[in-house]
């Protein structure tokens, strides 16, 4: 691949889904775009950028998009996270929503649907304490053919052996084949749409907990600003916004701050706790000080 | 360190699984057959066993059962490594007292996830 061509393809790339090729990540574009050559009957990446900067052809440019975004995930990715919302996350939602009964949930950049998957068995298992409430499970991606796998809920042998437990194996999955399918119960509890972060979400209307794990990390630093200037007004004032291992919204201008208590666990920065009633020291000016130094 | 017993009919599948589990600082030992995992157990109770179901004179299944009613022998984790892959196999070996169940073939990623599951790791 030419530098013209790989500068090209990163300029794509950033302007349809947000996404930083970095320099390192050149050989992965060489081998995903042949793969996606060789399906699509195209020469080589060479004639495929030719194609791509002759006329603007959206569905190849979103074939690009599809196979150069990084689709892994796994069920129950982390543990941490998924026992942070039952534990914590949930518990508060029930007390808070008791009136309305309704718990909405938006699993953001879902891939193939593990995650929202995930969270559909352990609602389920709570089946008992969450009698006549009405829960929301939207997973939403940018690419359309990935969404189509996690509609089908249908997985490898290898897709369900990472993360997941064999008894909710037993308990919510048919064996079709050499796969594996989620149950349709557990399906039917989970909604998935196409969205790029980017865009206009407020028709998704707003959510007691959003998840956006392991996406902001593929994102450049303004990138990464603006999926979170997007997301952020989509929670609830007192909502939980959950974040990958390896994510923060540390040094990024946003209106989301870390839970103290709970790591990967970020709130509306106008709903934190004040730091006085937080076990982190206190070490901004009291206004009597201020007041004092004003008047020196 | 955890001691973790690997039984299988494979001296392959038993130094595949061998290297894995050392990986994550299990000390390891091999038995070719139920009878001879069970002999080992006499002699040392262990806190893992990967255990494979279709092998000659004793096979995993009937191990796992024996094992089980043996004194101290509830504690062990079990966990099936095992072709048979279908729900009957995997709800009949979690009725007689499995903790995890793996169908080969296996990485070291998916036997890192299930021991982690069941509290070994």
């Amino acid at each position: 691949m030419t530098e013209a061509d790989f500068s090209f393809l990163c300029l794509l790339l950033q302007q349809r889904s947000g996404l930083s090729l970095t320099a390192d990540k050149r050989y992965l574009a060489e081998s995903r775009l042949g793969i996606l050559c060789r399906r699509r009957g195209i020469a080589d990446i060479e004639a495929l950028v030719r194609q791509l900067r002759m006329a603007r052809d959206l569905a190849l440019e979103s074939a690009v998009v599809d196979a150069m975004t990084t689709n892994e995930t796994l069920f129950f990715r982390d543990q941490t996270p998924f026992n942070l919302f039952r534990d914590i996350i949930l518990p508060e939602r029930l007390a808070a929503n008791a009136a309305s009964r309704s718990l909405r949930i938006w699993c953001a950049a879902v891939s193939s649907g593990q995650e929202a998957y995930s969270l559909a068995m352990l609602i389920d298992e709570l089946s008992e304490r969450l009698a006549g409430w009405k829960i929301e499970i939207l997973g939403t991606d940018i690419s359309a053919e990935i969404l189509e796998k996690a509609r089908a809920g249908i997985y490898s042998q290898f897709e369900i052996q990472r993360g997941l437990p064999i008894q909710m194996l037993l308990k919510h999955f048919q064996q079709v084949g050499d796969k594996w399918q989620v149950s349709q119960r557990i399906r039917a509890m989970v909604e998935f749409r196409q969205h790029n972060l980017l865009e206009r979400n407020d028709p998704f209307g707003r959510f007691d907990v959003i998840f956006c794990r392991n996406v902001l990390i593929y994102f450049d630093v303004p990138t990464k600003v603006k999926v979170l200037e997007q997301l952020a007004p989509r929670l609830v004032p007192d909502g939980a916004f959950l974040l990958g291992a390896a994510e923060t919204v540390l040094g990024l201008a946003t209106k989301l701050v870390c839970d103290p208590q709970h790591r990967g666990l970020y709130r509306h920065a106008a709903m934190a706790p004040p730091l006085a009633a937080s076990p982190a020291p206190d070490f901004r000016p009291r206004p009597a000080a201020v007041a004092t130094a004003l008047r020196g | 360190m955890k001691y973790c017993l690997v039984v299988d009919d494979s001296a392959v599948i038993r130094k595949v699984a061998r290297r894995i589990l050392e990986g994550l600082q299990f000390r390891i030992a091999e038995a070719e057959d139920g009878a001879r995992a069970i002999d080992a157990c006499k002699g040392e109770m262990p806190d893992a066993v990967l255990l494979d179901w279709n092998m000659p004179i004793m096979d995993g299944y009937e191990f796992l059962r024996t094992l089980r009613q043996m004194p101290g022998g509830k504690r062990p984790k079990v966990v099936f490594c095992t072709t048979e892959n279908d729900i009957a196999h995997i709800a009949r070996a979690m009725h007689a007292g499995a903790d995890e169940y793996i169908m080969k073939p296996f990485d070291k990623e998916i036997v890192a996830s299930k021991f982690h599951q069941v509290g070994l790791l």
